[in-house]
């Protein structure tokens, strides 16, 4: 299967340019772990204090890399759960069973360890609170033009560990008490399975701006209205902004998720240049 | 700035003696490759050698699969720094494929199905060097390890071993393939560690 | 493995260019799809990472990394823009 913009027009540009200005420059930091814990019976969450970070956009990631006694290396990308211009960051890992480097960062990594990251990296897959006053006082012209666009709604979609950049983005959103509506589109395994329950349910449950949409792909809280399965695309269509109010959709999780999705989007009238994907590998 | 990570030690990473230097052992066979896998079916699979002249000896499954088959037991060593021992193919010899072709020229460019390219010397493939494999441990070579057809040159590092093998054309002088054209050496000898350029 | 997206190798090429040239625009010589490479797909084959065009999976570019080089190979590309502001 190839990507989602294969079915669309020769020509995707960037949407609102502003979108990409610069982030933080991208460097080799030592980050000291500085609190660990379960995030589910299957991945960890850990907060990491690193010397000299920048700060980061929501939905950038870094690159980790371990090294053994031997001088083997091996480096991972992981995004970045948290955003702002703190040395506070934090990452949450899924174990896969024969993994090399995940179960490693789930079962090993101690609060006091130090890893080496590389960050904050890719300035395309990120969201940034719009300026409302700018907005209100660009008035037309080409800056008027981007804010407007840049006031279009945000849909997120996330499978499994693909929340990770996706609740970076909805926390960004609530703390800056940005108005752009905000929907998320939510697929996990179980009700056990959830990254950041306790957050998303108390975003959803104290902004207006923001909706959860959770779909269960195995087994569902008892009483759910749904059965537990796959994201379809009905189900897609039924729980995303639709395609006439022009959102700009976000979707990650593992590569094989974010091509059915992004291909169902396409499907169902999105715009390919509206669609950012982060495709986490696997299949 | 690099230091080890506690408690780390990545997959297991045995030494042996016949391993070349940097390189270390696995038991799994990593299947990443540079682009999709082309599904091609044996049905319109078709193999050729070009040379020179434009003359070009071609062979289908069927033709293929009637010349005489060679098992070959050989280790393999990725330019990434693992090495696979005592792995089992079967596969068509070079030197048969190349019985009845008249060429002056020393250089090979592979073709693979998926647009890839290597270059070799012919030295490099004949003299019981090199292969078409057709059959992994037994099996019938999956599309992600470059079935149903690719080529084994054993000893020299494994991106030399393009996947997914069509064709090979002759040329007169030695010009470099897709990954010699962006970094890699044009030989890649695992033994005097040619890596890069 | 199957392909991540041209954003997932921000890493190795901020080594190589002083901003984050996967939020640059590229022309693919192939179909002429002008995308940012964070948009196009990143295959990461044992030798090194492939990007690959979005809308005809025709190589754009290739990055290979050993200890102490890299290389990075702009072969399928007619020219990259670099936006000023
Ligand atoms: C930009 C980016 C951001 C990422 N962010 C996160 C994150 O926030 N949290 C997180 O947990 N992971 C994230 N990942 C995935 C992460 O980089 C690793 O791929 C993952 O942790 C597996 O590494 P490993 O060494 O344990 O597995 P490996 O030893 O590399 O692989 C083990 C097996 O798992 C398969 N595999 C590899 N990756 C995946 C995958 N994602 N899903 C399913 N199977 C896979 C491999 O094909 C192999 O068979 C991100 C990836 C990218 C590209
Ligand atoms: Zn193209």
């Amino acid at each position: 299967m190839s990507d989602a913009s294969t079915a669309t027009a020769t020509t995707a540009t960037s949407e609102p340019a502003r979108a990409l200005a610069a982030v933080p420059r991208a460097g080799w930091h030592v980050a000291t772990v500085a609190a660990t814990r379960r995030e589910t019976a299957n991945a960890a969450r850990l907060e990491l204090e690193v010397d000299g970070w920048p700060g980061n956009a929501a939905g950038q990631h870094l690159d980790l890399r371990l090294t053994a006694p031997d001088g083997y290396t091996a480096t991972r990308s992981y995004s970045i759960a948290s955003s702002g211009s703190g040395t506070r960051v934090v990452l949450a890992v899924d174990r896969l069973p024969d993994g090399e480097v995940s179960p490693f960062l789930v079962n090993e990594v101690r609060v006091g360890d130090r890893l080496e990251v590389h960050g904050p990296l890719g300035a395309f897959f990120v969201w940034r609170p719009v300026d409302h006053g700018a907005l209100r006082s660009a008035g037309d012209g080409a800056g008027g033009a981007a804010s407007a666009l840049r006031a279009r709604p945000v849909q997120l979609i996330a499978g499994g560990s693909g929340i990770v950049p996706l609740f970076a983005m909805a926390t960004a959103h609530a703390e800056a008490r940005d108005l752009t509506p905000f929907r998320m589109l939510y697929s996990v395994r179980t009700p056990d399975d959830l990254f950041f329950a306790e957050e998303l349910m108390a975003l959803a449950a104290t902004s207006d701006d923001f909706r959860l949409d959770l779909v269960y792909t195995r087994r569902t809280p008892d009483g759910w209205p749904n059965p537990a399965g796959r994201v379809t695309r009905e189900a897609l269509e039924g729980a995303v902004l639709p395609a006439t109010e022009r959102p700009i959709v976000y979707v990650c999780g593992s590569t094989g998720f974010v091509e059915r999705v992004a291909s169902w989007l396409i499907e169902l009238g999105h715009d390919a240049r509206d669609i950012r994907t982060e495709r986490f590998g696997g299949i | 700035m690099s230091f080890i990570t506690r408690g780390f030690s990545g997959r297991s990473h045995e030494r042996d003696e016949r391993l070349p230097p940097g390189q270390t052992l696995v038991h799994d066979f990593p299947v990443l490759s540079a682009g999709p896998t082309p599904e091609i079916d044996t049905a319109e699979w078709e193999f050729s050698i070009t040379t020179e002249t434009g003359g070009v000896h071609s062979w289908n499954w069927q033709q293929f699969m009637a010349l005489p088959i060679d098992e070959v037991d050989t280790d393999i060593h990725c330019v990434t720094h693992w090495s696979k021992l005592g792995t089992s193919w079967r596969g068509i010899s070079l030197d048969t494929l190349f019985e009845n072709v008249e060429t002056q020229y020393d250089y090979v460019m592979a073709h693979s199905y998926g647009g890839y390219t290597t270059n070799l010397a012919l030295d490099d493939l004949l003299d019981g060097k090199a292969w078409i494999a057709f059959e992994f441990d037994g099996e019938p070579l999956d599309p992600e390890h470059g079935g149903p057809a690719r080529l084994l040159v054993p000893h020299l590092y494994f991106w030399k071993s393009a996947k997914w093998v069509r064709g090979l054309v002759m040329m007169g002088e030695d010009e470099p393939g897709f990954w010699e054209q962006n970094g890699y050496h044009l030989h890649g000898d695992p033994w005097k560690e040619e890596r890069y350029w | 493995m199957q392909h991540v997206d041209g954003n997932a190798i921000a890493g190795p090429l901020a080594e190589f260019f002083a901003f984050d040239i996967t939020t640059a625009v590229a022309r693919c010589n192939g179909c002429g799809f002008v995308a940012e490479l964070a948009r196009a797909m990143v295959y990461t084959s044992p030798a090194g990472s492939v990007l690959r065009c979005a809308s005809c999976e025709q190589v754009l570019a290739t990055l290979v990394e050993s200890d102490d080089r890299a290389w990075f190979g702009f072969s399928g590309v007619s020219a990259i823009e670099v936006r000023r502001r």
